[in-house]
């Protein structure tokens, strides 16, 4: 099966070039059947490949394709590498994609781009596992770009849409600013190492002595680079204002792939990391600060969309804060479990907007859960995942995260807390509001209250399931488990575990975890007392807050911050070198030659009389010209 | 010594039928002119061991080349005196340019450095035996080459003197 | 008993170069378009001289083998550029160049 794993990203690639080339042709039912089925083959190889690398010993695994780029010392081959990390992020990207796929051929059934937005789907599929296959950054950088380019066709999938297009501008353009870091990231790997493979780099790093400021600068920049990809501080705005796109686009970017793919990059550099404390100092504090910034701006949003949002970024956060704190495996474990319930979470709401034809306010929903009993179900089911409810899977990868944290710095697993509780709160408000109370739209949308068709509640199940038991693969030691999942990372982590030594005692793990429950619970109390027994309803829109209140809601006013520090002085600057450079000087020189060349051409072409014996008559003068200069 | 009158004669000839050739105003004396000229220079051939070269010299330029001319000439009814006469100025100008070409040659001559000889003499140089060897073993393909050439010549006569093109 | 073992190399460079001129001048002199076809033959012809001479006095057969050359070109050219010319005087009724001034720009 490893000897096959070129099929995982050759079969969306198919998939899009049929549906990209032929899918105007094609009818629905077929565009769905091949995108899904596209991906659910890649699944079906990735699981095959997870299953047979479990059980051989050889656990990393080079394919070979073919040489792609050979220039002096310089020899990139294309090629993958497959071993427990790439595995394990194959079956994520591949599994989620596939429940995206389907939950998308009953959410977009009426949209008119259907064709176009299964093609770029299976393109975006395509790209993630194009990133997370390569053996070497070069492979991993081109997946990264072009899953940037589809998250920009993705988000500004509705065209027409101003600000829609805008907000995909926006997620390209802060992708780039990412893509710039990783990319010097990568030329100074091999400038330092002479090769980007992740095998020789690694290898070479592994024996690195002296100076490791280079490997701090190569670990910041291709942080830099993850920053953008993930969503970290400061370029996280363009993840919230991707909501513009398709809820299972955002499904897609949010749970599956495009955020992760920082995370992977980090944890597959994990020993370039580990070899530079500095560097993962600043990626656990840049973690647990978005953690907790993104945490508390998700507590005033008043869209289901984008209260999902700001908690994929805190998510985030917590998977940066793991690898900070090198729990590389609980990162991983978090990416999982995170993208079973941010994608439930997400197809969920996009199961609500269906229902309430469109309305993505919550001031407008309540008490949906009599309407829409499955999609009700599912949602509180992932709620109380990401909460970290114990037991499910959001509880261990949380807790693994945390422990780490407090071994770590007593700072940073207390923020970490603090941010837990206040996604507990959000999280809560997020679903009385939603689904609890009685219903607060208009008597239209009421009267269009339905539950969503089959291919939409199938892959909300599925995911629920997933986001319940799919913690039990990481239950700690402490909990008398076995931690599966570590034990099949441990080749990955292997060199970085040694240099990071972890010791905690289980009295300390079990009142971490007896505080993190009661912090959450304490939470859930709140907001259960403030949003159902208080039936409490957040401001409407033009009501005066309080400057805290909104502060938060305006989003701590980034957006404008940045617009006025950056987007405008940039603006200034551009308007001023267009009008007085490039209009006077550089046109001016360009017109100048060119009116210099009319001009002069004006003169010279009254000699060319059309005489042919004048001309001969000049030749020959010239040839007596030139000999005589030269012989003489 | 006798060479050398003969080649004195013989140069005296060429430019001075050259000369005619340019001068006269009936085209089919210029003609005429010429192929004396070509005469003059294959007398220089002969004396020069080149004998093939001033046969074929004979028959290709005497023969064939010029009576093309004659042959257009009469078929255009040039034969008149017919040609108006360019400027003085023009002519005086033609004079003074193809004068000074002439100084400039002959003075990088001066300066010019000769090769001597290397090898020693052979007369058999010029024999058809030896020539058709170097034609044949060191110019084989532009010698082909040629023979495309002329073909596409031919082919390129013959169209453009077709009546009319449609 | 060869020319070039008594008479200069020189001499044969400065017959070459006057005939040459004389091409030339032909070329200059003259508007009638066969005249200025014969004057080309005639610098030719020079140059051919000068191959077959610079040929025996370096006792090398290739310089005359260029001059085999040099006529099938010649050849070539005469019977393209006679063929152009009649078709010239087909239009114009005439062989004068100064009438061939449609070039001009």
């Amino acid at each position: 099966m490893i000897k096959l794993v070129w099929l995982v990203p050759l079969l969306p690639l198919i998939g899009f070039m049929i549906i990209g080339f032929f899918g105007k042709k094609l009818s629905k039912g077929l565009v769905g059947t091949i995108a899904s089925g596209a991906v659910l083959g890649a699944f079906a190889v990735s699981l095959g490949i997870f299953f047979e690398l479990g059980g051989q010993t050889e656990k990393s695994v080079t394919i070979d394709l073919f040489s792609w780029i050979t220039a002096g010392k310089l020899s990139i081959p294309f090629s993958f590498l497959v071993d427990p990390l790439s595995s394990l992020f194959l079956l994520i990207i591949t599994g989620i994609g596939f429940l995206i796929h389907l939950y998308s051929i009953g959410y977009m059934h009426d949209d008119e781009g259907f064709s176009r937005f299964f093609a770029y789907l299976n393109l975006f599929v395509f790209f993630m596992l194009l990133l997370v296959l390569g053996s070497n950054y070069l492979i991993m950088f081109v997946g990264w770009e072009g899953v940037g380019l589809c998250s920009y066709l993705l988000i500004g999938f509705w065209f027409k849409n101003t600000a829609y297009n805008n907000a995909a501008k926006k997620a390209f353009i802060m992708n780039r600013i990412g893509d710039l870091g990783f990319l010097l990231g990568i030329i100074l790997i091999f400038v330092t190492f002479g090769s980007i493979s992740y095998n020789e780099v690694f290898e070479q790093a592994k024996h690195f002595i002296g100076d490791n400021s280079v490997i701090t600068a190569i670990a910041l920049l291709l942080f830099i680079g993850a920053m953008g990809k993930s969503a970290q501080l400061p370029l996280y705005t363009w993840l919230p204002d991707a909501m513009a796109g398709p809820t299972p686009v955002s499904a897609l970017i949010h749970a599956a792939t495009m955020v992760t793919a920082g995370i992977y990059m980090v944890s597959r550099s994990n020993i370039l990391y580990t070899l530079s404390p500095f560097a993962m100092e600043v990626v656990a504090v840049v973690g647990v600060c978005t953690a907790l910034f993104a945490a508390t701006i998700g507590l005033a949003q008043n869209d289901i969309k984008k209260v999902l949002a700001y908690s994929t970024v805190s998510q985030l956060g917590y998977m940066f804060l793991a690898l900070g704190v090198g729990a590389y495996t609980g990162a991983v474990f978090h990416v999982m479990t995170h993208a079973f319930f941010k994608a439930l979470l997400f197809l969920g709401a996009g199961s609500v907007i269906h229902a309430m034809s469109g309305e993505q306010d919550i001031r407008k929903m309540g008490g949906l859960k009599k309407y829409i009993p499955i999609t009700h179900l599912t949602f509180l089911l992932g709620t109380l995942a990401i909460v970290g409810f114990p037991g499910f899977s959001g509880f261990f990868s949380k807790d693994e995260i945390l422990a780490h944290a407090w071994e770590h710095n007593k700072l940073l697993w207390f923020l970490g807390v603090l941010g837990a509780a206040m996604t507990t709160f959000y999280m809560f408000r997020l679903y009385f509001l939603t689904f609890k109370g009685s219903f607060r739209g208009t008597h239209d949308q009421e009267h269009h209250l339905h539950e969503s068709p089959k291919s939409m509640t199938i892959p909300l199940i599925v995911l629920a399931v997933l986001s319940v038991v799919g913690g039990l693969i990481g239950i700690p030691e402490v909990l008398g488990g076995h931690h599966y999942l570590e034990a099949y990372l441990k080749p990955v982590f292997e060199d970085s575990s040694l240099r990071l030594v972890h010791h905690l005692s289980h009295e300390t793990e079990y009142i971490l975890m007896g505080v993190a429950i009661s912090v959450m619970a304490l939470a859930m109390y709140f907001a259960y007392n403030k949003y159902v027994k208080n039936k409490t309803l957040p401001a409407n829109e033009g009501e005066t807050l309080n400057p805290i209140h909104n502060l938060v809601y305006k989003k701590y006013l980034i957006d404008e911050l940045y617009e006025n520090v950056i987007m405008k002085p940039i603006n200034f600057i551009g308007e001023a070198l267009h009008k007085v450079v490039d209009n006077q000087i550089v046109d001016g020189i360009v017109n100048g030659f060119g009116s210099m060349v009319t001009g002069v051409s004006g003169v010279i072409r009254k000699a060319q009389s059309g005489n042919i014996g004048f001309y001969v008559f000049v030749m020959v003068i010239s040839i007596v010209l030139i000999l005589f200069t030269q012989l003489f | 010594m006798i060479t050398q009158y003969v080649f004195y004669f013989l140069s005296f000839l060429a430019i001075m039928f050259g000369l005619m050739v340019v001068l006269s105003k009936n085209p089919i004396h210029s003609v005429l002119y010429l192929v004396l000229t070509f005469f003059a220079i294959a007398g220089h051939y002969v004396l020069l061991n080149a004998q093939f070269l001033a046969a074929v010299h004979i028959i290709v330029y005497a023969g064939a080349i010029m009576v093309l001319f004659l042959f257009v000439i009469m078929l255009l009814n040039l034969n008149k005196e017919t040609e108006p006469h360019k400027n003085v100025w023009l002519k005086l100008s033609a004079a003074v340019a193809s004068g000074l070409l002439l100084v400039v040659l002959v003075g990088s001559l001066k300066n010019a450095e000769m090769i001597a000889a290397t090898n020693t003499f052979d007369p058999n140089v010029g024999l058809i035996e030896n020539l058709g060897k170097t034609l044949f073993k060191e110019f084989l393909l532009p010698f082909e080459v040629a023979s495309l050439l002329l073909l596409g010549a031919m082919v390129g006569a013959v169209l453009l003197g077709k009546k009319s093109i449609k | 008993m060869s020319a070039i073992q008594i008479i200069p190399i020189n001499w044969y460079i400065l017959l070459s170069a006057v005939l040459f001129t004389i091409g030339v001048l032909g070329v200059l002199f003259r508007r009638n378009a066969i005249i200025i076809f014969m004057s080309v033959e005639l610098m030719l012809n020079a140059v051919n001289l000068l191959l077959v001479a610079f040929s025996t006095y370096l006792s090398d057969s290739a310089g005359q083998v260029f001059v085999f050359f040099i006529m099938a070109v010649a050849a070539a050219e005469v019977a393209v550029g006679l063929a152009i010319l009649m078709s010239v005087y087909r239009n114009t009724k005439s062989t004068d160049i100064y009438m061939l001034n449609k070039l001009k720009g």
